[in-house]
């Protein structure tokens, strides 16, 4: 059932790609309706495999002569990031219910990177894996470059080199775990158990995850994302923040930690206190949590702030993948969906709410605008996004967040220590940016009243309503009854840890 | 010598010959008068018709081969068959793009020409002799220096072609002055006994002789297949050719040319192997289930070596020089030094099983498709605005959709953008460098290439970029001819229905070895 909502994802751009350009509205709708109908098919999918093992969905002999095999299967952690697809993929469509310029063309491309999203989270094959991370390439790229703004033509040729850098990275890992292994097949699987020697998984695996990492924002790889989430278009930013990053953080897990788990092995000896890759990259995470956090304090721009916020809140996601104990773990990939749910509201309420009737994202100027008085929705919604992306108990993030650093605490205190800085000024940014943006204190003059009432702001739509409450009900759902998606992901994750890739 | 036999072995070639003159027949007696979109489409029809017979030709040839005495003269089947059916269908294609341009008066002339290159490419895909392999190249060379020089009118045309001209000219001495030492050393001309002869004079050590024609060789065919550091003719041949004989020069000349380097590692390896099984080298026979010894005669270890050295060299200089081109054209010569390069590194490591064969010419089959392609929005671009700069294909996918379309599909594919088949290809064939030598040394190659094709996604956007992203001046449409745009609709969906089912192209190919 799964498997459908890559192949109507794919269908649908298509068919998106062939409504005539002066039926904007029929390109909506039509793109409206297939995120549903993929949303639907991943809460269906989610329910009927909640507490199920992994299952097999399709197994055909793809390439014979190379045993790449067109394997979609679904696991606990599968299901999860399909359904967080679902939702950002819904979200997306209803933020981008403005989109005037080439309407059809833009459906078509969006609706191609979730086919390609789709495809990433439900490959059982590592070869079908990475043509579904390539396929998402491609319309990134065109996303931002035409329908996107600030430096829109630079941040999308940087996104795409970067990714496809980060692919080529993987695609030499992939050739050479393939041929280590024999060249009998692709399947995950087979590969996870072909006993692949402990000397070759120890250069191939940092090779493979950097690869992965470099689209799930891992410090000092990050720096497409602040450019790339700030020149994409809000549908664009939100699955880049969403989903797009998520794809690289499951490489890492499912790829990277799952083919090659002796890569993490200690090397034998210590190097400035690093005794092995787990060591590097954990801390490379935590100075990503840090130093994300750090300078989104300091940025000038609203979508800066929330850009470099997700790079911060990534950061967590890359630990928990390597403190390699059941909470950890569990931690990590309830915060890919967390953060895909959290930062997607951000990124719509600053992109579409607020920045489609200011047309300025400048704190300078949009202080003396009084958005808490002239735009309470986009207000209230970004205080409730804002406390969630916080970590406040009762919102998906705490959850993900607490278990991420527990897990980390058992694996390296310090990494827990160090971390916690990051949470501190991550309720420092968002607090300067709540009341940057929306809450200031001055009182307005006279003349500011009298162009308020001149350039009154178009009315919040019922698109913006239906993405918000979508959202903020996804987060809050999972915060108060984490689980929901608990109980699926951590036998998963413990099928992981006990046997490579099961 | 059998001339029966013979009639049979070169049937093909005898079907384009006698197209081509049926061609000249029908262009300058009969449509002297008619119109020249009448004379181009009749000549266009008659040098397709002739592509089919020659395939029949292909098959109806069976896998017989050529052979005077001992010495096989054509080989058939395997390898020489996937390249002559490839060579017949991409001529086909090019012929289909004549249909709609206005670079000549002389149609017929044109066609004439193509379907004898066509045969010399026919001839080098097969050639086991030295002395026809030369004749084949010549055939085929000739055949394209007349194409690059036949629009009259442009100034560009003659000078690409005087400057491929001269360099042909001079490569083909190499080529000739290294088969020359090939002869001295082995004392015959057949590449079997050639490349026998190369390992005697090298089993104590190499002979400076055999490294000098091992040079020379390289040096003429690294000119055919535009490697660095002999590839100054393409972009400028490249540039200045008409449309279609561009399309014609990168794809058919190509496949030819690797056809012939096929062949020469397959006799290599197949010989390698036999020394490795009963230690002919060493004089000593080693009795079986004792471990095979090492040996690497001097022929074995240098001309891998020399083919690694030109296949780095490409990859490198030709997408880091791509990246600074303003005219597509330019820019789509680049990067076919780029991929002369990729092929290259599987050609150096060359196993003597069918797989690297196989994965070389699955490569440049769907190379040729792709960049016949490539070359035909091109051409239809140029005759709208002009000019074949970048900036000339600004809002492209408002003035034709379509075009615009397939020039995103053919593009990707080049890039080695799965689902489509340029990374099929790839994958294919740095897998069967793999397969042959998991060392560091093969492996780093293979990141090499990987990286730098990484490198080449930046050019490839920066055209896509203008078709689709920034804004234009002029808006009017583009009409292409029905004829031109079925073609490279068809184009594009092969390349797309071939990548997401690689099998089909692959068990096609490999049915011609059994």
């Amino acid at each position: 059932m799964l498997s459908w909502s890559i192949y109507i994802s794919f269908a649908g751009a298509l068919i998106a790609a062939l409504v005539p350009k002066g039926k904007p509205a029929a390109a909506r709708w039509w793109a409206l309706a297939v995120s549903v109908a993929g949303l639907v098919l991943a809460v269906a999918g989610y329910a009927a495999g909640f507490g199920a093992g992994r299952e097999v969905i399709v197994d055909v002999l793809w390439v014979p002569s190379m045993g790449v095999h067109f394997l979609l299967a679904a696991d606990g952690i599968s299901r999860v990031l399909v359904l967080l697809t679902g939702i950002a993929a819904v979200a997306g469509v209803l933020f981008s219910w403005n989109v005037e310029l080439r309407t059809n063309q833009f459906f078509a491309f969006y609706l191609a990177l979730i086919g390609g999203v789709y495809g990433v989270f439900l490959s059982g094959d590592l070869f079908l894996l990475f043509v579904f991370y390539e396929v998402a390439i491609v319309p990134k790229y065109f996303l931002i470059s035409i329908w996107g703004s600030t430096r829109r033509e630079y941040g999308a040729m940087k996104l795409a080199l970067y990714s496809f850098v980060g692919s080529a990275m993987v695609l030499i890992g992939l050739l050479a775990a393939y041929t280590t292994a024999g060249s009998h097949s692709t399947a995950l699987a087979d590969l996870a158990h072909a006993g692949l020697p402990v000397s070759f998984q120890m250069w191939c695996f940092p090779l493979v995850f950097v690869g992965f990492a470099i689209l799930a924002g891992m410090w000092p790889f990050h720096t497409w994302a602040p450019t790339g989430h700030v020149a994409a278009p809000t549908a664009a930013s939100m699955l880049l923040a969403g989903v797009v990053m998520k794809l690289g953080a499951y490489g890492c897990l499912r790829v990277g930690i799952g083919l090659f788990p002796h890569g993490l092995d200690p090397w034998g000896f210590s190097f400035l206190g690093l005794g092995s890759w787990r060591d590097v990259f954990a801390w490379l995470a935590v100075i990503g949590i840090v130093y994300g956090a750090l300078v989104a304090l300091a940025q000038t721009d609203f979508k800066f702030v929330i850009g470099y916020s997700s790079v911060s809140h990534m950061g967590f996601v890359l630990l928990g993948l390597m403190t390699l104990n059941q909470i950890g773990l569990d931690g990590a990939v309830l915060q890919m969906f967390s953060h895909g749910v959290i930062a997607g509201l951000l990124f719509a309420i600053v992109g579409r709410v607020v920045y489609d009737r200011t047309h300025t994202r400048q704190f300078a100027e949009l202080e003396p605008m009084h958005l808490s008085r002239r735009l309470p929705f986009a207000a209230w919604a970004f205080v409730v996004a804002g406390v969630a992306s916080m970590g406040l108990p009762g919102f998906s993030g705490f959850v993900a967040e607490l278990q991420v650093l527990v897990g980390a605490w058992k694996a390296n205190p310090w990494w827990t220590i160090v971390s916690g800085i990051g949470i501190i000024v991550g309720v420092a940014y968002i607090w300067r940016a709540m009341q940057k943006a929306f809450f200031t204190d001055a009182l307005p003059t006279p003349h500011e009243l009298e162009s308020e009432q001149t350039h009154k702001f178009p009315p919040i739509t019922w698109p913006e309503i239906a993405g918000v409450a979508l959202l903020g009900i996804s987060t809050l759902v999972v915060g108060l009854y984490p689980r929901i998606l608990l109980d699926s992901i951590e036998p998963a994750v413990k099928a992981l840890l006990a046997g490579g890739a099961q | 010598m059998n001339y029966a036999a013979l009639f049979r072995a070169t049937l093909p070639e005898t079907a384009l010959e006698i197209a081509a003159l049926l061609v000249l027949v029908a262009d300058l007696g009969f449509l002297r008068k008619a119109a020249l979109e009448i004379r181009a489409a009749v000549a266009a029809l008659i040098g397709i018709a002739g592509c089919a017979a020659a395939v029949w030709g292909v098959y109806a040839a069976g896998w017989a081969g050529f052979s005077a005495g001992s010495d096989q003269l054509l080989a058939a089947g395997g390898s020489a068959g996937v390249a002559q059916i490839a060579i017949l269908v991409l001529t086909a294609l090019t012929l289909l793009l004549l249909i709609d341009t206005d670079f000549t008066r002389n149609a017929g002339e044109y066609v004439a020409v193509v379907l004898m290159a066509a045969a010399g490419g026919l001839i080098i895909s097969a050639a086991q002799d030295l002395l026809v392999i030369f004749t084949g190249l010549e055939l085929l060379s000739l055949g394209l220096y007349i194409l690059t020089a036949f629009a009259k009118q442009s100034e560009k045309s003659a000078e690409a072609a005087l400057k491929y001209y001269l360099f042909g000219a001079m490569s083909a001495a190499f080529l000739l002055f290294g088969f020359s030492y090939l002869y001295g050393l082995s004392g015959s001309t057949s590449l079997p006994r050639v490349i026998l002869g190369a390992y005697m004079a090298s089993a104590n050590g190499a002979s400076p002789l055999l490294f000098i024609a091992l040079v020379m060789i390289a040096a003429g065919l690294g000119f055919k297949v535009a490697a660095v550091p002999f590839h100054l003719w393409a972009p400028d041949t490249y540039e200045g050719a008409p449309a279609p004989a561009a399309a014609f020069i990168a794809s058919v000349s190509k496949v030819a040319s690797f056809a012939l380097l096929i062949s020469i590692s397959a006799t290599a390896l197949h010989f390698m192997e036999s020394f490795h099984v009963i230690g002919y080298v060493t004089g000593t026979v080693i009795p079986a289930g004792a471990p095979l010894p090492h040996i690497t005669p001097g022929f074995v270890a240098a001309w891998p070596l020399i083919l690694i050295v030109l296949s780095a060299a490409s990859m490198v200089f030709g997408n880091l020089a791509a990246l600074a081109q303003s005219s597509v054209r330019r820019l789509l010569a680049y990067s076919a030094i780029a991929h002369a390069g990729y092929i290259l590194l599987g050609l150096a490591f060359f196993s003597w099983t069918n797989a690297s064969a196989q994965a070389i010419l699955y490569y440049i089959l769907t190379y040729g498709l792709t960049t016949i392609g490539a070359f035909g929005v091109v051409g239809v671009v140029e005759r709208a605005t002009g000019s074949d700069k970048m900036d000339a294909f600004l809002g492209l996918h408002k003035r034709n959709p379509i075009l615009a379309a397939v020039l995103l599909v053919l593009f990707l594919s080049l890039a080695g953008i799965p689902p489509l088949v340029g990374f099929w290809a790839k994958f294919n064939l740095f897998a069967a460098v793999l397969g042959v030598s998991a060392g560091p040394i093969p492996f780093a190659l293979v990141a090499l290439a990987i990286v730098f094709s990484a490198v080449s996604l930046y050019y490839y956007l920066q055209v896509l970029k203008r078709a689709y992203v920034m804004p234009a001046a002029d808006e009017s449409p583009i009409q292409a001819h029905p004829v031109t745009l079925a073609v490279l609709i068809a184009i594009a969906a092969a390349v797309l229905v071939l990548g997401c089912f690689p099998a089909l192209l692959q068990s096609w190919i490999v049915s011609f070895y059994a």
